[in-house]
């Protein structure tokens, strides 16, 4: 029976899978982690909005401090009856292993929903393959995978459905990204089709099988060599039961649905010869591109695993015809080691047995390969290889396949010309930057055609790894059938770019197929168009017959009253270009469409957007370009000649869009990349950069202090250096008396700007005949460009001050000090960038860096090129991420290193005295390393005890020259946001500080896990909205100061640049100089935050001026003294705290959306302000001997 | 005592309303108001330049952080059910003519013309009773003329007679060159009520920081007396309703008002300092003014001591202001 009453919704596969999971759960405990934290986003969304599961129950949804934390409740309330789900990915699921082998142990019906990523292993990546799923395979959970997103709607309810029946917990799996943030049309299941799977007596025998004290036993014993073997092997028989449930459970689905599933479901022709075994999203590729291999006269096939585990013998032989002569088993993992990957051991094992049991006469040739990992592209292209590869008499076995792997040659070779035919689909191509609208436009465009027409629509995103500046492509196909195309376009009828200078930076054209059309959103009239364009996109238009639109969506958005927002205005010309739908029918759809988003928003915003949509026709226009090319081709690859070798080979290529053709040759085998590159990536984001006012300014430093990029620099040098200055190299007299040779300049790095504008806020100096003019203001940076690249070169080779002259305790010294931590690609105005870049500034010539995984290890750490760099000598931050949640442990190994180090080199040291000579062992063991100049000297001392160790040989000496740099004191910084602090490190934290070692903590404070999308954390403040916490967080900020305090020997600080810089600047220093552990807990404004950024600085201030974020700091040193430690640097609170939250959405949302409980949870955030001032206020008059002692 | 009083022909159970202030952007304030017998409400004032601040505020939100970064498609839940704009303001007129009788009056203070003409409108049909045009206008140019000034509020009127059938209060400045002529010309384009006065807050300088302060002061009864010197010109001689509203604190203002000629008296300072119950002291002492004198209605003393009613009209004029200085030598 198929339902006729279909309802039809494009939506992605994270929220298709969600849609079922909170619809047939009790229970969710979530946690945050790409591409995974829209499910559990959407299921605490609705819970906080009231919706019901098919019981009329709204889930209690409930966030934990990690994955390991989610598993064990989803592992208690399953324990205790209720119908339980969670959603992860990659190390999410790698951190609740151990749960898993539990609850399948225990026989516990649940499924969790996995959006597959790729692990961390050289380098971390966010990106989708089966490495995670793969590693959870030996739990015991069966794995049910999902090629679509209509099969992540349909399994999510296959899955919960087997799972109950066979009483064997399910991880439910569909490829991250590629199906998790694919839009597809599909049939949504109704909550009567749900119910009538899910019978009542299922879920009353999962209750029954609950802990209950009035019928008590007890499960989870410890079991000893007598027992525990046999009760192993108790499961047996549910395993064996497991694929003839899932099989019936499919049926019924079919019954119910009309949609059909296999365990194993084999497609191709019946006499296939060649046949490859695939799981997951790449499926798709491989059917369409048997059909076509078939229709040429081929004779193919592919069986596509939806079961997984168990993996059945019985359905696979079943499914494999008789005439497969060879097979590859495609997996989307790696297994460094094994004798195959996973699933084509399964495959070679499962047709060996079937072979011994005369199930089958003939063994075919078995072969594996590798393919996609980390959603690397799988083409119909690479299929074909495949199977050409098989026709072979001898096919490679593990080979690889969308790579060229010229050092072990495992890849196979593909035409990347071949194509299946693409005629039925409509394919557009849309280049925007993150924040222009652009995906959002294309979302709601796949809404309109696929929820108002019968075309088939699909939305794929792909995004560029830096966060301010970001680019963004989409990929939208529509067709009169379903999509089945998992893979990039490559040939697009239709090109938009909606950022005009990208026509400078982006090869776009490339991918227009022959007469299709380009829209081009340009600044410049109709008639000066084609003389603004590169000669080589010219020449590409004219050799397509390239149809080239044109529209000023700024100014038609600016005079429509859009605020600059383009989205509509070139959502409009799409339509109207396109020929998807007729014209004056799509018009109408997106005034529906607009009617429907912005009904909130009232009548207003309503016909604003009605305006542009009309005045979008007016404005568009087609351009009659002449047919020769008139201007030069621009170089799309801009890497400095100056730049190191690996950059201009392998970095470049990432950089310009090209890295998928960098061979492994190219490589580095470890991980191990060059510090530093962010230099040669000149992103020129900004269009308005500082320009700074020499006559002005008073040299206070505090614009360099707060750039987030390092863009902003200063020197002092002797005026003999102007001799040989370009024209307009500016300069002032130095500000200090008795240095009249002494020019000061301060020079911005106008190409790595982000435009943030915080130098400009920060700026004490006015011209007091203008007081809108500062010494530093944001201007056009064209008229300045070539002018200050050579002023930058210029400016490069003055030499950085000598670290020892420098005053190190003030901002204004501090601007002298280079900057190790430069031009990452952090949000404009991000306010965590500061005290790195500080960091680097006062240690970094000896700073280790142990990075917890979030915003800080993406802008400090993603490829292609990265923001630690290193001063003339080569030193500079040795940085490295391990995980999140391992961070502070990490941290600490670096330590022990540095101290176990040192102390073999003493030992040696005084070892080889005789040879050294005993006086200048001594010199070096004794060196005092508090101050730079201290510090100086011993480098220098290092240097020269180096230079004599090369010349010696004994075994010694060699070992001390392998770790004679520990002799200079290092800086180990644990660095990362309150997601690792507060929540899922903090376990790791909390021993890192009782540890008593030299750790210095920095903790990037947002009050929110930034890098994932703003989900609640403990560090969260009282009666601010977040993920997670949409209704408002209730509880208190934790207040892990006073935790860390009570310790006693731990120096803590809570500082907030903006608001008061010079104490910052001071708590980094001390806590440095402290032998012993520190923590310093960093206000870090954030774009989560919901306000504009440029006003980060205000907000800090006035954080503190309400009592937010009191500064202190704890030192025990001052204890030791016998002074009181507790020392509170800001003065008692000025402001009501609403004055300082009100500024920000976060905040203000909740006034919006419940102003009753909005203003019932202010008073109770300002009552647990004033209690907090109260409370340190009392510490900060207290005598040192009410603090505990240090030892 | 009769205590009723009618209002651009509203009818108010006590001629004591509350003026626009922040007490009212709560509904649950609105009914204690009405429970310790406000003959009306005006709500806290919109600021056309507000609400524009935060449709900025929420754009720039919503672009800098949608779908910028594969990680993070958005950053603050709740954003669509977020009210941009006058939404807001609406709700709270909605919500305050379900839960009172008392009329509510919406106040509207804009800087464009299309502000005024959409927002009133938008409130009429939100249920406001009327509504209170605060026209918070500086003429820093020193090129604006006089008439031009004048033409500006005379155009703000205007227009919003023609968007509205409901009743529109004028709340003015103290500082027309021929105040009476002006409040005139005001009732011929349309105005229902004049109000007098807007405060307006006059800057202060940090002469340490070199800043502008902004800080605000509570209105103080010494300061009635030139609004009580217009009404009391005014009173009968142009026909609209009169409202007071600056330095109310206690019954005795309030009854100097209305034996100038004041339809209504309006008071907020006194209720952020004494809260919202004060009202019922405020009647109360009014009843009992009344009952002492013999007044068994306010009508029976309403402009009773205007210029227009009293034996010596030029108490009000030149004659009383050199009266004054010479009683001080």
């Amino acid at each position: 029976m198929s339902n006729k009453n279909k309802t039809v919704a494009t939506i992605d596969g994270n929220e298709a899978a969600a849609y079922v999971a909170y619809r047939i759960n009790e229970v969710c405990a979530i946690y945050p982690i790409t591409p995974s934290s829209t499910m559990a986003e959407l299921a605490d969304e609705w819970a906080s909005k009231g919706i019901k599961n098919i019981w009329g129950n709204v889930p209690d949804v409930i966030e934990m401090q990690s994955e390991g934390g989610a598993a064990g409740t989803v592992h208690g309330a399953l324990q205790t009856g209720s119908l339980t789900t969670t959603f992860t990915a990659s190390q999410g699921l790698m951190l609740m292993l151990p749960n898993m082998y539990k609850i399948a142990g225990e026989l516990t019906a649940t499924v969790f929903h996995v959006a597959a990523r790729s692990l961390a292993a050289q380098g971390l990546s966010i990106f989708g393959d089966h490495q995670d799923v793969m590693a959870a395979r030996t739990t015991g959970f069966a794995m049910l995978s999902s090629a679509s997103v209509q099969e992540a709607h349909d399994f999510a309810l296959i899955a919960q459905v087997a799972s109950l029946r066979s009483r064997i917990p399910f991880v439910h799996f569909f490829d991250g990204f590629r199906t998790s943030h694919e839009v597809n049309k599909l049939e949504l299941l109704g909550d009567e089709q749900i119910k009538s799977m899910v019978p009542d007596d299922l879920i009353f025998a999962h209750r029954k099988r609950g802990l209950n004290p009035d019928h008590p036993f007890i499960r989870g014993t410890a079991q000893n060599p007598d027992v525990y073997f046999q009760g192993r092997e108790t499961v047996n028989s549910f395993y064996n039961n497991t694929p003839g449930i899932v099989e019936e459970v499919m049926n019924d689905f079919a019954k119910l649905t009309g949609r059909k599933y296999e365990l194993f479901e084999y497609s191709g022709a019946a006499d296939a010869e060649e046949v490859t075994i695939i799981m997951g999203s790449g499926s798709e590729t491989v059917e369409e591109t048997v059909n076509a291999l078939n229709r040429s006269g081929r004779k193919t096939g592919v069986i596509v695993v939806r079961l997984y585990r168990p993996f059945s013998l019985a359905h696979f032989i079943k499914a494999l015809p008789a005439t497969a002569r060879s097979i590859a088993v495609l997996d989307r993992t790696k297994e460094s080691g094994a004798a195959g990957e996973p699933m084509y051991q399964d495959v070679l094992a499962t047709l060996v047995e079937a072979l011994q049991q005369g199930k089958l006469k003939k063994l075919p040739n078995i072969v594996g390969g590798r393919y996609g990992l980390s959603s690397k592209e799988f083409t119909p292209a690479m299929v074909k290889a495949v199977y050409d590869e098989l026709k072979k008499k001898q096919p490679k076995n593990g080979f690889t396949i969308g790579i060229n792997d010229d050092v072990t040659f495992t890849s196979l070779e593909y035409d990347p010309a071949f194509k299946l035919d693409e005629s039925e689909w409509r394919q557009g191509l849309f280049f925007g930057l993150g924040a222009d609208g652009t995906v959002g436009a294309n979302k709601n465009t796949i809404k309109i055609i696929g929820e108002n027409t019968d075309l088939f629509a699909q939305g794929y995103f792909v995004y560029d790894s830096k966060k301010s500046g970001a680019r963004t492509v989409s990929h939208l196909r529509f067709g009169p059938k379903p999509i089945r195309a998992p893979y990039l376009i490559s040939k697009a009828d239709f090109i938009a770019c909606h950022q005009f200078n990208f026509v400078e930076k982006v090869e776009m054209l490339e991918f227009a197929s022959d007469g299709a059309s380009f829209l081009l959103n340009s600044p410049h009239p109709k008639e000066e168009v084609w003389d603004k364009l590169p000669g080589q996109i010219q020449k590409q238009i004219i050799d397509k017959k390239i149809k080239l639109y044109v529209i000023d969506a700024t100014t038609v958005a600016k005079e429509t009253g859009m605020s600059g927002r383009i989205n509509t205005i070139m959502q409009t010309c799409y339509f109207a270009l396109s020929g998807v739908l007729p014209k004056e029918d799509a018009i109408k759809q997106i005034k529906k469409s607009i009617e429907k988003t912005y009904f909130k928003k009232g009548p207003k915003v309503i016909e604003q957007n009605f305006k542009a949509v009309d005045e979008t026709l007016a404005h568009l226009h087609e351009i009659n370009y002449p047919k020769k090319v008139s201007a030069a081709s621009v170089n799309l690859l801009t890497v400095s000649d100056k730049a190191p070798v690996f950059v201009k080979e392998v970095t470049a290529m990432m950089m310009s869009g090209h890295g998928d053709d960098i061979p492994v040759s190219k490589m580095t085998v470890d991980g191990t990349y060059p510090s530093g590159t962010t230099q040669w990536e000149k992103r020129n984001v900004s269009d308005l950069v500082p320009i700074w006012e020499p006559d002005l300014c008073i040299q206070c430093g505090n614009c360099a202090f707060v750039c987030p990029h390092s863009v902003i620099r200063a020197k002092f040098y002797n005026e003999k250096f102007l001799e040989k200055a370009p024209e307009g190299f500016q300069s002032a007299p130095i500000n200090a008396r008795g240095f009249p040779e002494t020019k000061y300049s301060l020079q911005v790095y106008v190409e790595d700007c982000t435009g943030c504008n915080l130098c400009v806020e920060v700026c004490p100096a006015t011209d007091p005949g203008n007081r809108n003019r500062k010494a530093i203001n944001m201007d056009e940076k064209e008229p300045v460009l070539e002018k200050e690249k050579k002023n930058i070169g210029f400016f490069e080779n003055i030499p950085w001050n000598d670290r020892s002259k420098i005053d190190f305790s003030t901002v204004h010294g501090a601007q002298f000090l280079e900057p190790l931590f430069e031009f990452s690609g952090a949000c404009a105005g991000c306010g965590e960038t500061p005290y790195l870049k500080l960091l680097s500034q006062l240690f970094g010539d000896r700073l280790l860096v142990a990075n917890a995984t979030g915003c800080s290890s993406i802008y400090g750490g993603n490829l292609p090129t990265t923001p630690w760099a290193k001063n003339k000598d080569g030193r500079g931050p040795a940085w490295s991420n391990s995980l999140f949640e391992d961070n502070a442990e990490f941290g600490l190994g670096m330590r022990i290193t540095a101290d176990k180090q040192l102390a073999v080199a003493r030992q040696l040291l005084l070892q080889l005295k005789d040879e050294l000579g005993e006086a200048y062992v001594k010199e070096i063991l004794d060196a005092p390393q508090t101050l730079e100049s201290e510090l100086v000297l011993q480098h220098q001392r290092v240097d020269g005890l180096k230079e004599k160790l090369r010349s010696m040989t004994s075994s010694a000496a060699l070992h001390l020259l392998s770790m004679a740099d520990q002799l200079v004191r290092r800086s180990v910084w644990l660095v990362g946001g309150d997601g690792w602090a507060y929540d899922i490190g903090y376990g790791g934290l909390d021993h890192a500080l009782a540890s008593g070692r030299n750790i210095n903590i920095l903790v990037l404070d947002t009050e929110v896990y930034s890098n994932t999308g703003g989900q609640s954390s403990k560090a969260t403040p009282t009666a601010a909205t977040a993920k997670f916490a949409a209704g408002g967080k209730t509880g208190g900020k934790k207040d892990l100061a006073m935790q860390a305090i009570s310790y006693g020997n731990v120096y803590v600080a809570r500082v907030a640049f903006g608001a008061n810089a010079q104490q910052a600047l001071l708590a980094m220093r001390e806590a440095e100089a402290y032998d012993g552990p520190s923590i310093i807990l960093a206000y870090s404004h954030c774009i989560a935050h919901g306000y504009d950024l440029k006003n980060g600085l205000d907000q800090q201030h006035k954080a503190v001026a309400s009592g937010h974020w009191p500064l202190l700091r704890y030192n025990p040193v001052l204890r030791k003294k016998n002074q009181n430690p507790f020392v509170l640097d800001s003065p008692r609170p000025s402001m009501a705290l609403k004055d300082y939250a009100y500024n920000e959405l976060r905040y203000k949302v909740l006034t919006m959306t419940n102003p009753e409980v909005a203003d019932k949870l202010m008073k109770h955030a300002q009552d647990l302000v004033n209690l907090k001032w109260k409370t340190y206020e009392e510490l900060a008059t207290k005598k040192a001997s009410d603090f505990v002692p240090v030892a | 005592m009769k205590m009723q009083t009618t209002y651009m022909g509203l009818e108010l159970n006590s001629p004591i309303i509350v003026s626009a202030c922040t007490l009212s952007e709560q509904t649950d304030n609105i009914v204690r108001m009405e429970d310790n017998g406000a003959g009306a409400v005006v709500l806290f004032s919109l600021f056309e330049e507000q609400i524009r601040k935060e449709e900025a505020l929420f754009n720039g939100v919503v672009s800098e952080t949608s779908y910028a970064f594969p990680e993070a498609m958005d950053y603050i839940p709740g954003l669509d059910d977020f009210k941009v704009g006058i939404d807001e303001y609406l709700e709270n007129i909605r919500k305050a003519k379900e839960k009172v009788d008392m009329p509510v009056i919406a106040s509207l203070n804009g800087i464009t013309n299309e502000g005024w003409i959409d927002y009133s409108k938008q409130m009429e049909q939100a249920g406001a009773d009327a509504i209170e045009v605060n026209i918070f206008f500086i003429p820093a140019d020193i090129a604006m003329s006089a008439p031009e000034v004048e033409h500006r509020y005379l155009n703000i009127i205007e227009n919003l007679k023609q968007t509205v059938k409901i009743p529109v209060a004028v709340k003015l400045n103290p500082y027309f060159s021929a105040m009476g002529n002006m409040s005139l010309r005001m009732k011929n384009a349309g105005a229902d009520a004049l109000v007098f006065f807007n405060r307006f807050y006059q800057p202060d300088f940090d002469i340490n920081e070199l800043i502008i302060k902004t800080d605000l002061h509570y209105s103080e009864s010494s300061e009635i007396r030139l609004p009580l010197l217009w009404i009391a010109l005014l009173y009968g001689k142009v026909k609209l309703s009169l409202a007071a509203t600056t330095g109310v604190q206690s019954a005795i203002e309030v009854i100097k008002y209305l034996l100038a000629g004041a339809d209504v008296v309006m008071t907020a300072s006194s209720l952020y300092k004494n809260g919202i119950p004060y009202l019922k002291t405020m009647n109360k002492e009014l009843n009992d003014w009344m009952h002492m004198m013999g007044f068994d209605n306010v009508d029976a003393f309403r402009g009773i001591m205007s210029q227009q009613n009293i034996s010596d009209p030029t108490a009000y004029e030149r004659g009383n202001y050199i009266k004054i200085l010479e009683g001080i030598r």
